[in-house]
């Protein structure tokens, strides 16, 4: 594996299944009354969190929490950001700190990458602009397949406002990567024109594409990244591309029903659609605190980044 | 520390030796290894005074399915059978960031509550206790056991800690640079323990 992640690209298909399978063990952690292992003793994590972001926040920091890291949240309100700092003489500040990881989210694509230029230590994108946010496609991934048992050869639907998801990049790209089907669905204003690059289908009609889907993907309408009218309004959005108690019934039994959360009930997902029990929503965040573990530990747990320095 | 598992030499194909082919000594062979394990799971029976309270569990790989082997065999004498679950140490190695890579991880399973039952940790082979010291560390984070003992199928010497066996399979005295390697039915396809030359560079337990 690399010293960062920053996309799903940095990743072979084989490092995926490594990092799937070693989310496993710490899954078992998780469910220890102890929920901690001393793995990461002595290291340390830093949240830089430029973007405001709870539940990413949170997950990593239990995680690196989980390993007996120590853990800095650095969030931009209050602190030295707010007085003007720029991202490298902050990235500086902590690089002379001693931070062994920093895992960035910023509103700019492209800032992990950035970056790394002036740290040392790994370095994991948890969201850049409209770019990728390779951690949530992981737990996505971990998700389908401990639910499905594989990965290869699913047929997924990722739905909504494909145009500013990192998640959807990151997640299409990973579902290719694995030897799944994706199809992307959407109003046309809001799926990306490079879109049949990925590799993936592109579909403009739920109706069409939910019956043949083992993975229904629901994207949260980012109406805060929309900076023109994409939709006449969210009523016909919710109407056109919302996941309803009648389109559920579409799906194929078994089909999973998924979100990255936070959702807006009633407009993507209907409320009751989301309590459903196909519906695996919660068992993405949980999942994901195993996968930020996973990630954290194979980033730091071998003398690697020194000993490629070194040679 | 766990070199004996970690840098087997069927897992490192194609280094070459200077000193030739290495020629593999049998230590133990099916019926010898059989016939041990039988005789440890008297041995846990005779110092617990029976099986009550007893939990096993096995470090993994292969220390696990020995302690399967353990359960089975105490189960045909006593009638009883005893829990058995499986530790991975990876995440208690005092050698975390020492390699070049993160160690890979296994599966850990403990079904069951360690508070005040007398665990059995079993093992493959015992060399420098580093092993165990994680093991330990491991366990009383699932609990406070009552007593921990330590069975191996083979002890070859050389501890750097203050750590010994409670049950031995067969003590074999080893030059620090042999490589000792279990090799059981169970993962590969059979049973024997053989001390073998050091393969390429010499890796320290």
């Amino acid at each position: 594996m690399n010293q960062h992640l920053l996309s799903i690209h940095d990743l072979s298909a084989e490092d995926v299944v490594r990092i799937l399978d070693t989310a496993e063990s710490f899954r078992e952690v998780g469910t220890r009354v102890i929920k901690k292992v001393p793995a990461l003793r002595g290291r340390t994590v830093v949240n830089l969190f430029y973007e405001n972001s709870t539940r990413t926040r949170i997950s990593f920091e239990l995680a690196a929490k989980r390993l007996s890291a120590d853990v800095i949240n650095f969030s931009t309100s209050g602190s030295s950001v707010a007085k003007g700092e720029s991202l490298k003489d902050t990235a500086l500040t902590l690089q002379a700190m001693g931070a062994d990881a920093i895992v960035i989210r910023h509103s700019s694509s492209g800032a992990p990458l950035t970056l790394t230029r002036w740290v040392r230590g790994s370095v994991l994108n948890a969201g850049d602009g409209t770019h990728e946010h390779p951690t949530q496609a992981l737990l996505d991934l971990y998700t389908i397949r401990e639910r499905l048992g594989r990965l290869e050869g699913l047929r997924a639907a990722i739905v909504g406002d494909v145009l500013h998801s990192r998640v959807a990049r990151s997640l299409s790209f990973a579902l290719v990567k694995m030897g799944a089907g994706v199809t992307l669905v959407g109003p046309p204003t809001l799926i990306p024109p490079d879109a049949p690059a990925w590799g993936v289908d592109v579909s403009y009609d739920i109706g069409a594409v939910l019956p043949k889907l083992d993975v229904c993907y629901m994207l949260r309408v980012q109406r805060e990244r929309q900076r023109q009218q994409y939709f006449p309004s969210v009523r016909e959005y919710a109407r056109l591309f919302g996941l309803t108690r009648e389109r559920v019934g579409m799906l194929p039994e078994g089909a999973l029903i998924m979100h990255p959360g936070p959702m807006n009930r009633g407009v993507e997902i209907d409320s009751d659609v989301a309590d459903l029990p196909q519906a695996v929503i919660e068992e993405q965040v949980t999942n994901g605190i195993a996968i930020r573990m996973a990630l954290l530990y194979l980033l730091l747990g071998g003398a690697g980044a020194e000993a490629g320095e070194a040679a | 520390m766990r070199s004996d598992r970690d840098a087997l030499p069927h897992a490192r194909p194609g280094v070459p030796s200077s000193r030739g082919a290495p020629q593999p000594t049998r230590i133990l062979d099916g019926t010898e290894i059989r016939r041990a394990i039988t005789r440890i799971a008297h041995e846990i029976l005779e110092r617990n005074k029976g099986a009550e309270g007893v939990v096993l569990v096995g470090i993994a790989a292969r220390g696990d399915d020995l302690a399967r082997r353990l359960a089975h065999e105490i189960e045909r004498i006593e009638g009883t059978a005893l829990p058995v679950g499986v530790l991975d140490i990876t995440f208690y190695r005092d050698d975390i960031g020492m390699r070049a890579e993160a160690p890979e991880v296994h599966e850990t399973r403990v079904a069951f509550d360690v508070n005040g039952k007398t665990v059995v940790l079993v093992d493959d082979v015992l060399f420098t206790g580093r092993t165990i010291r994680a093991a330990m560390d491991a366990l009383v984070d699932f609990g406070r056991p009552r007593a921990i003992q330590l069975a191996v199928l083979v002890d070859r010497g050389h501890r750097e800690l203050p750590i010994r066996a409670d049950f031995v399979g067969k003590n074999v005295p080893t030059r620090k640079d042999e490589q000792v390697r279990v090799a059981l039915e169970e993962v590969d396809g059979e049973d024997a323990v053989v001390v073998e030359e050091p393969i390429g560079m010499g890796e320290d337990g």
